[in-house]
């Protein structure tokens, strides 16, 4: 059995939506409702979804970024949620975060070596001459060349940014990077290359990924196990292939339905989904799906079905598979 | 792929002596290329030469008085004419660029670091420090700047340091506001969020982030209200609320010329012309400065 490294448990963030002249609060927005899901050590958890279902959220939450509005997050079984600023700014080291635009993600006015000698200074790594050496080292790592240290981001192309970015989250020697849709603004033809180069990279330092996307054909690429997120809430949890040969949660059909095949003169069964997204300031009752759901049942309407293990390491909120 | 075939994909358009261009080198590019920012900057800087030198440049100390000579017409001996007292305009008007730049200068700087302060902590910290900081710059702003800056130095008494005081003081509103929106903006983006995964404490993001992507509208602010502090030193000045008798300072200059006006009209065009002269420097190199630094004039 895989070592855990990172467990979330009933995880929530609501964001309380303020109105009136005195600022009172008049209702909340469940960005992430209730999610629990844990992370083993050297594998790569993606988590899927549309936008606007929390999973950017989620991210930011394991990290602190954004606090939590109830829930826990073990880190090596650590609890993270109750450390003190100062206590998380240190563990900040053990985990990183590569982000999704890579445009917006560096300092404008620092060069490559300032950006990526900041972790380091940061957490007191190494002086002087170290760090400087370790800048050179990891832009080599990256695909990136020495000689490029001294430059403005703006003098880069957006894959070579990533990479930048890559690099800030591997100078602290991380356990954990959360990437937050590391390839979502890039090129197709450059995705792959940042894509493989994730994956050598966790080959070399032993990471372990979490990895948010909205592309399933990206995560399927990556991921060991992958999560699928509906409004808020976790649908699917599974390993990857058993989840796009046999998904369960008629949400996750519907989403696998509607990746496009590359061979036209396949004719596939289609599931597709119809309306829009429900409002995540006022979710529907009972199963947050069922107002799109094929089979809908009336147990839906008004009991929310939690994530249970429907087959060995198959994990679906779903009322179709509790009867059974 | 191998990670070592990864170095090979990228192209190597850059030769090995690489170039850096860091933003305010690009900055200055697209400023050299304004003409009217140019004649601006030479204009400031000339008078900063005059400035710095007057001692060397003035024919005449400010104070000799030669009653022989009143309120003669400009000519060759005394090139701007001489005033009701016998004194040589020329170098007093040459000496009132100190007084000029000085207050505009320093009451910039003032209000600039207590804005920034004010600004910054508002800002970030937002909630009900920012409430109640917003009020107050907003309080100060229902003013007219002028009619604040008089009872200012009403209360303090008229001398040239309360002028530049009051000064300071109704402008840092502006510097406040100016730096809170710039930090409300670039709080939000995703370089700060990332400054925080890297674990930097607040101060660090603040003063090494927050604080350097905001200066480039400050300095053109910054430029721009000097010459309105110098204009307002010298609307103070004239009032008689600045600065004081004897001192060449360009507004008292003008006041005092005011009687003589249809008599001996050069007591009052040469020190009318350095303030308007200044001024129009100063804003020459601000607007500039701001076409060549802020972003959302770009493209």
């Amino acid at each position: 059995m895989a070592e855990i490294l990172l467990e979330v448990n009933q995880l929530k963030k609501y964001f309380p939506i303020n109105g009136g002249i005195f600022g009172k609060r008049v209702g909340e927005v469940k960005a992430v409702d209730d999610i629990s899901f844990f992370v083993n050590k050297g594998e790569t958890l993606g988590i899927v979804g549309e936008s606007g279902c929390g999973k950017s959220t989620t991210g930011r939450m394991l990290m602190r970024l954004i606090e939590p509005t109830e829930g826990k997050v073990l880190f090596e079984g650590k609890e993270l949620t109750n450390l003190s600023d100062g206590d998380m700014r240190k563990m900040r080291k053990e985990m990183q975060m590569v982000f999704q635009d890579p445009f917006a993600s560096l300092n404008p006015r620092h060069t490559v070596e300032k950006i990526l000698e900041e972790p380091l200074i940061v957490h007191g790594i190494g002086d002087k001459v170290e760090r400087k050496k370790r800048v050179k080292e990891m832009l080599e790592v990256v695909g990136l060349s020495s000689y490029h240290a001294k430059r403005y981001p703006h003098q880069f192309s957006g894959g070579q940014r990533q990479r930048i970015g890559i690099a800030r989250a591997l100078m602290t020697k991380p356990k954990l990077i959360i990437a937050d849709e590391p390839v979502s603004a890039l090129d197709v033809s450059i995705q792959s290359q940042v894509l493989n180069l994730l994956e050598d990279l966790q080959e070399e330092f032993q990471l372990t990924y979490i990895f948010i996307a909205h592309d399933l054909g990206v995560v399927k690429h990556i991921s060991d196990r992958v999560g699928v997120m509906y409004l808020g809430r976790l649908v699917e949890i599974t390993e990857a292939e058993k989840l796009y040969e046999n998904p369960l949660h008629p949400y996750t059909k519907a989403l696998l339905g509607a990746v496009p095949v590359p061979d036209p003169t396949l004719k596939k069964e289609r599931e597709l989904l119809t309306g829009d997204i429900p409002s995540p300031s006022n979710p529907p009752s009972g199963c947050a799906f069922h107002t799109r759901c094929r089979e809908c049942m009336d147990i839906c309407k008004t009991e929310r079905p939690q994530l249970e293990e429907i087959e060995p390491g198959h994990f679906a909120a779903c009322h179709l598979y509790k009867k059974k | 792929m191998e990670l070592s075939t990864q170095k090979d994909l990228q192209p190597q358009l850059v030769p090995e002596e690489d170039k850096v261009v860091s933003p305010w080198l690009e900055a200055w590019r697209s400023f050299r290329k304004n003409k009217l920012a140019l004649i601006g900057t030479l204009i400031v800087l000339f008078f900063i030469v005059i400035a710095v030198f007057a001692p060397v440049i003035a024919p005449q100390g400010i104070n000799e008085q030669m009653l022989s000579k009143r309120l003669q017409a400009p000519s060759g001996e005394h090139w701007f004419g001489t005033d009701d007292f016998g004194r040589d305009i020329f170098s007093r008007v040459i000496y009132g660029t100190r007084i000029s730049l000085w207050v505009g200068f320093l009451a910039v700087m003032g209000s600039i670091i207590v804005g920034c302060f004010l600004g910054i902590v508002a800002g970030y910290y937002g909630k009900w420090v920012d409430t109640i900081i917003s009020r107050l710059f907003d309080i100060m702003l229902a003013f007219p700047s002028i009619l604040l800056a008089i009872a200012i130095v009403a209360v303090l008494g008229p001398s040239l340091k309360n002028a530049l005081i009051a000064i300071a003081v109704i402008n840092i509103p502006n510097f406040g506001r100016l730096i809170r929106s710039r930090v409300l903006s670039v709080k939000q983006e995703e370089y700060i969020m990332a400054a925080k995964a890297v674990g930097m404490k607040d101060s660090r993001i603040l003063f090494r982030h927050v604080l350097p992507n905001s200066m480039a509208p400050i300095i053109v602010q910054g430029t721009l209200a000097i010459a309105t502090a110098i204009i307002e030193a010298a609307a103070l000045g004239f009032l008689g609320l600045g600065a004081t008798a004897p001192n060449p300072e360009w507004g008292k200059m003008l006041s005092d010329a005011r009687p003589l006006l249809m008599q001996a009209p050069w007591t009052m065009f040469f020190p009318g012309i350095a303030i308007m002269l200044t001024v129009l420097g100063f804003n020459l190199m601000g607007d500039g400065l701001r076409d060549a630094l802020d972003p959302r004039m770009k493209n």
